[in-house]
């Protein structure tokens, strides 16, 4: 591939110390380009949010990473310590959190919160930072911005708070914005209005993400390329469409089969057939067998 | 918000007066006559009879109570039997002493119980924080009349430190005109007579102070450690600020509160504490003369100085819930 990158994780395998060793990544391999969404996509368990936590350098004390590389621009994060990687990170990688409700300090004002990155990384006075702070808020279709800034969390609804957290993820123009299921808490209304959102923020400021989620219907709206896990091992990745029009592997299949889409409803759930799982399974033990044996 | 203000006055009120009324049955069922110690042996009946009088000693029990609280509600708490001086002027010259120990031994408290659950959370699973849980332990563990005699045997008699009794070395010829040595020599200014002061004021402070902060350091370690692990707190280290910015401006802020509700809760122990400690000091406080008061059976001193310190746990309770709303956004808006 001679196509620029921003981010790639390079045979990235995980163990859990919980569970006696049990593998959490297996091999998992990708790349993000600069300005692209990239769709973790995968079910519960699939290992979604421990790359994300891998890249921030905040894995769990009980998950280890026993191999492999993450290198943003030109650096590979897993050799950095703890002090370098908080400098790079802080500057260059934003973060969408999923659950507005608890990602605000309920102490500190919306400006305190919205303004603190910008003055500590990239030099700005109390005055600039507000005036950037109060332009963001624009960006993501705040109404009364002024008031905003001087609110506590609990005096805005979910959907304001997950806003305001956009707008803060793209105040010191990241290379990279990770968002982890960001709409999973709020009411599906909102949702959409959200999603638009962070496309319209990563368009405008030709930022790359990650976008994690379990929901293909949501990867369809906002991604441009995917990687689909299972129990820690990448499936399938390619292009949104490429994957969700032409998916290759079996468990895509069934995946793509059970998302209800606005032309084909599904009545009820489809779930993905015992025989597929059990393909999938037969997969992982073999690759399991093959690393370990 | 006036209705409450209103309603908690009331309450004061109330609980003032209940505090009043155990007082006094309690020092009327309590064995000992007080004229009894300060007569002469030729005292004659008659002489008896009208210093029961002046000390409003004479008539039943519920007719006493009633001329002692009438004469209070218009600032008169009596004269002293043992002191035969105003016991408002005598509260007035020593509580000023007690109020500078309680509050330099709170702020010492304060100060130290906080860094102590700062650094145990800086140092979390780490040396750092078995050092802190081991120190408040210890800490916890010894009460602080026990710590004063420690604070004695160390700094007084091993290692002559800090001088062992008063307020001010009366050699030093120091003016003060008003009760607030300490306060009044930093106002104006006096560089000796603030050392001086200082100094009396390290063991009973510490003795004071020790226990309290133990009981907040291991209140707040506890808030902080919940805290840490909350959302904002890691979106707060992705923007990569450092541990002890993180502690101390997110957690901090949102594990605080409870912590200072129980500290003014404690206080009111710690102004309790000031009787012992004041005594092991010959520190010229409230408690210090409450005990002489005790000993005489001063009973119109004795009355004034529980009233006072009754007063005074109203009070902190009341400062401690002000505070706890102002701190916390939700209730301040509320
Ligand atoms: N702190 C931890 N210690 C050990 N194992 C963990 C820990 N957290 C998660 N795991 C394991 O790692 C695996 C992947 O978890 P992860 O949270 O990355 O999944 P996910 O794809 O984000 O799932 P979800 O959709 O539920 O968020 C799971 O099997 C889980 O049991
Ligand atoms: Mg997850």
């Amino acid at each position: 591939m001679s196509e620029p990158r921003l981010l790639s994780i390079e045979g990235l395998s995980a163990v859990s110390d919980r569970d006696n060793g049990a593998p959490i990544l297996r091999d998992v391999s990708l790349a993000v380009a600069p300005g692209e969404i990239h769709g973790l996509v995968g079910e519960s368990g699939a290992g979604k949010s421990t790359i994300a936590r891998a890249i921030l350098g905040m894995t769990p004390r009980t998950v280890r990473i026993t191999q492999g590389a993450i290198i943003l621009g030109n650096t590979e994060l897993l050799s950095l310590d703890a002090r370098q990687l908080r400098r790079l990170l802080g500057a260059e990688v934003a973060l969408i959190p999923q659950d507005p409700l608890t990602a605000l300090n309920p102490s500190r004002r919306i400006e305190a919160q919205m303004t603190d990155g910008l003055r500590m990384w990239k030099g700005h006075s109390a005055k600039s930072a507000r005036e950037r702070a109060l332009t963001l808020l624009d960006e993501v279709q705040m109404r009364e911005p002024e008031r905003v800034m001087r609110c506590y969390p609990h005096e805005l609804s979910g959907g304001m708070r997950q806003r305001v957290l956009i707008a803060a993820a793209f105040a010191l123009e990241p290379k990279l914005v990770i968002a982890d299921e960001p709409t999973t808490a709020l009411d599906v209304t909102v949702q959409k209005q959200i999603l638009k959102l962070i496309r319209a923020m990563q368009a405008r400021h030709k930022t790359g993400a990650i976008f994690v989620t379990h929901d293909l219907g949501v990867v369809a709206q906002i991604c441009d390329r995917v990687t689909l896990l299972y129990q820690g091992k990448v499936m399938e990745h390619g292009l949104t469409a490429d994957l969700l029009l032409k998916p290759r592997h079996a468990y895509t299949k069934a995946l793509v089969r059970a998302t209800p889409r606005y032309d084909r409803p599904v009545d009820g759930l489809i779930p993905v057939p015992d025989a597929v799982i059990a393909a999938c399974r037969a997969e992982i033990a073999g690759f399991d067998g093959a690393t370990h044996g | 918000m006036i209705a409450g203000a209103a309603h908690r006055a009331a309450m004061m009120a109330v609980t003032l007066f209940g505090v009043a009324l155990v007082v006094f049955v309690l020092l009327r069922v309590a064995p000992g006559d007080p004229i009894a110690m300060m007569i002469g042996p030729g005292a004659s009946p008659a002489d008896i009879v009208a210093l029961r009088a002046h000390y409003g000693l004479d008539g039943s029990l519920p007719m006493q109570f009633a001329v002692w609280l009438g004469a209070m509600l218009h600032g008169d708490f009596g004269t002293s039997i043992s002191l035969r001086r105003d016991v408002v002027a005598l509260i007035g010259e020593r509580l000023p002493a007690t109020l500078e120990l309680a509050f330099c031994a709170l702020g010492v408290a304060l100060v130290l119980g906080i860094a102590l659950a700062v650094i145990g959370t800086l140092g979390k699973r780490r040396a750092g924080e078995a050092v802190v849980d081991g120190a408040t332990g210890l800490l916890l563990a010894i009460p602080d009349f026990v710590w004063a005699l420690l604070l004695v045997l160390l700094f007084g008699v091993a290692v002559p430190l800090f001088p062992m009794s008063g307020r001010v070395d009366p050699s030093l010829g120091a003016q003060f005109h008003t009760p607030f040595y300490l306060l009044e020599a930093l106002v104006t200014g006096q560089g000796a007579a603030v050392r001086d002061a200082a100094a009396h004021l390290v063991m009973p402070v510490l003795a004071l102070a020790l226990p309290l902060a133990a009981i907040i350091a291991r209140v707040l370690k506890g808030a902080l450690d919940e805290a840490m692990v909350q959302d904002y707190v890691l979106l707060a280290r992705v923007k990569g600020f450092s541990e002890l910015r993180i502690v101390t401006r997110e957690a901090l802020r949102n594990a605080i509160g409870p912590t200072l509700a129980l500290t003014g809760v404690q206080f009111t122990f710690l102004l309790g504490g000031t009787v012992i400690v004041e005594r092991i000091f010959s520190f010229p406080g409230l408690g210090n003369m409450a005990i002489e008061g005790v000993i005489n059976r001063d009973l119109p001193l004795i009355q004034g100085i529980v009233l006072t310190f009754g007063f005074l746990f109203i009070l902190t309770n009341l400062v401690v819930d002000l505070t706890v709303v102002g701190l916390n956004p939700k209730l301040r808006h509320g």
